[in-house]
């Protein structure tokens, strides 16, 4: 029996240019004098940071969408729970030193006449609370969500357009000044995590380098939860979900718990996002946001754990640029890229790339020997 | 309530289906026993797909009994309960997981612990290979081992699914049209093999290939219009004037 090793040449490869990312990225901000060509200023280090956290988002819907064939367009939704989580913890840090300068209050509840903190910011000041709900929150929404949608054997398109609904229903919901979250103004103005001042470099380097790990981590855990007997049942689900059903497996269960993990990855995703922008708001939820994601996705190389991560970096950094040169051509840059792809390259970047590798090694051996390859029964 | 004591391994009695007021099964009643193989036919739309859908749970008759072993009623069971009482189907068009080996095919269907954590957390044994290498062996596809199960050829999909089924350790097998698409030379081996297996299993066959049908030599059961029209031996069945009236003409 093949066994694959959980550490194989892709892995090997991502892990590589993970820790060069964490070690370079600090090295050329700080040691790298100011105006030498190495030098990386400071206020792309927040920027990158914010791009592995949306590869580590990226991440996470590949694993439900790539290997269990569930399409989610609402994975910003547990994005934004997970940054709310770290922004409410982030707000309760501020303590006097808010502009009315109540020691219990944020400043938003003091503009609206509140006199008391509601239930749901207890122990928020608790960072180890905080970190426990940035996991829980999300991974309980999906839970909830998922148990109805899979039970009642929602799959496909319609699954996908009820996500859309639940980021819509959840954005109204934290627009809202009543829900003690922000209204649209969100939550920002954060001071410190843990005692570290946020906008210090030294903090920024730090949040960078730990959403590197995250995303390492993240990416470990994928890569074996893909290829346990866990990961081939989830294969098999989005080939042949009743085969599998026949077959004896619970195909909701498996459903359920890979749509919960994979909320949670999203969780800690906007968790470390949110201090490295510096505000949450409840224009995350936006439907429109979730998409995106999925483009990252299909762009990258769907069901290969890899591609993803490239593909939110790469169109990423392609919105940073394309926002700043043409900003009116954005979204149409970014459509007809997702039409490129689909229509072309419909295994994405890493796909096309695998196929390439293959068929130039292929032309080489078959060139080392005259004889031709005959693919025998192996 | 007392369970009627059946000594059959399946009893379906009175069943019917409607859908939409048209009646896919009208109180069909049909009764399996241990190791015994059934063929059953009939012209198409006469409820044998929809039989095999209330045998697996996939779908819940308006009325009717279905039990099996005696004591477990089928219809209050989902198809993941089901086939962990024993009851394997093969369907019509071969099913197997195509971006799967052969080998992850099978090591898919063993009979194992089915729920999420344990496949999370499962380790290969030495008996699970042992029993896929037996496995492999029965259904000839040792040599295909490590292809992906999307590159076989129809019939050996059509093997792979009945060695999925078999990896079950099922005490019934549903298998619908199994000699579709196959060579002469592959539908008479299949035949061998479902013999082979019924020696041991209960075995439901469904078929409109007759040169198969002969070959298996079993009871046959003919159904019309969502109930059995004749049942009794090939022989006999197609003697019956309705038989040949409603299916098998002239």
């Amino acid at each position: 029996m093949r066994t694959h090793s959980l550490f194989d040449r892709q892995t090997n490869l991502v892990l590589s240019l993970l820790a060069a990312a964490a070690i370079l990225v600090p090295a050329m901000n700080g040691l790298a004098p100011p105006g030498s060509a190495l030098h990386l200023s400071d206020h792309l280090v927040p920027l990158l940071g914010k791009y592995v956290c949306f590869a580590l988002l990226a991440l996470s819907v590949d694993l439900i969408w790539g290997f269990c064939g569930i399409l989610s367009l609402g994975h910003g939704a547990f994005f934004a729970l997970g940054g709310y989580a770290m922004g409410m913890y982030l707000m309760r840090q501020i303590g006097p030193r808010g502009v009315y300068g109540d020691p219990i209050l944020p400043d938003f509840m003091v503009f609206l006449n509140w006199k008391e903190l509601p239930w749901f910011w207890y122990g928020f000041d608790w960072f180890p609370f905080a970190a426990l709900m940035v996991l829980l929150v999300p991974g309980a929404l999906a839970l909830v969500f998922g148990w109805f949608a899979f039970r009642s054997r929602v799959t496909g398109v319609y699954f996908s357009i009820i996500t859309q609904a639940m980021t819509f229903a959840l954005m109204l919901a934290f627009f809202r000044n009543d829900m003690g979250l922000g209204g649209n103004n969100g939550l920002t103005d954060f001071k410190e995590i843990l005692g570290f001042p946020v906008q210090a470099g030294s903090t920024r380097i730090a949040l960078y380098v730990l959403s590197v790990l995250a995303l390492a981590g993240g990416y470990l855990l994928c890569r074996w939860v893909a290829g346990s007997t866990f990961g081939k049942v989830l294969v098999a689900v989005r080939d042949a979900e009743s085969r599998t059903r026949f077959l004896g497996y619970r195909v909701e269960h498996y459903k359920l718990a890979v749509f919960a993990l994979s909320a949670m990855l999203a969780g800690i995703a906007g968790a470390l996002y949110v201090p490295q922008v510096g505000i949450i708001n409840p224009s995350e939820f936006a439907p429109a946001n979730s998409i995106e994601v999925v483009i990252w996705v299909a762009v990258g190389g769907r069901g290969t754990l890899a591609g993803p991560i490239v593909g939110a970096l790469l169109v990423n950094a392609g919105k940073t640029w394309f926002t700043a040169a043409l900003p009116e051509f954005w979204l149409f840059a970014l459509g007809s890229l997702f039409v490129f792809v689909t229509l072309f390259m419909p295994r994405g970047i890493l796909g096309a790339a695998r196929d390439l590798w293959e068929r130039s090694s292929q032309k080489l051996r078959a060139r080392r020997s005259p004889q031709p390859v005959t693919h025998a029964a192996e | 309530m007392t369970a009627p004591v059946t000594p059959t391994l399946l009893y379906l009695d009175n069943v019917t289906v409607s859908f939409d007021g048209f009646r896919a099964l009208n109180a069909l009643s049909l009764a399996i026993d241990h190791a015994e193989m059934r063929a059953i036919i009939g012209p198409n739309g006469a409820g044998k797909t929809t039989m095999m859908d209330v045998i697996t749970g996939k779908t819940q008759p308006n009325e009717g009994t279905a039990l099996f072993e005696g004591t477990h009623d089928l219809t209050a069971l989902d198809e993941a309960a089901i086939a962990e009482l024993g009851i394997g189907r093969k369907f019509q068009t071969p099913t197997v997981f195509e971006m799967h080996t052969v080998e992850d095919n099978l090591l898919l269907a063993l009979k194992n612990k089915r729920g999420p954590l344990a496949t999370l957390l499962s380790r290969r044994a030495n008996q699970e290979r042992e029993r896929i290498d037996a496995l492999l062996e029965r259904v000839r596809l040792t040599a295909q081992r490590h292809r992906r199960a999307g590159e076989l050829s129809h019939g050996q999909k059509q093997w792979l699914e009945i060695g999925m089924l078999l990896a079950q350790e099922p005490k019934l097998l549903l298998i619908d049209e199994p000699a579709a698409g196959m060579t002469d030379q592959e539908t008479a081996d299949t035949a061998d093999l479902l013999r082979d297996i019924a020696k041991s299993k209960a075995v439901i066959v469904v078929e409109h290939d007759m040169t198969f049908v002969r070959d298996l030599g079993v009871k046959v059961t003919c159904l019309h219009e969502g109930s059995v029209l004749a049942e009794g031996s090939l022989d006999a069945v197609s003697a019956n004037e309705r038989v040949v009236e409603v299916y098998l003409g002239r």
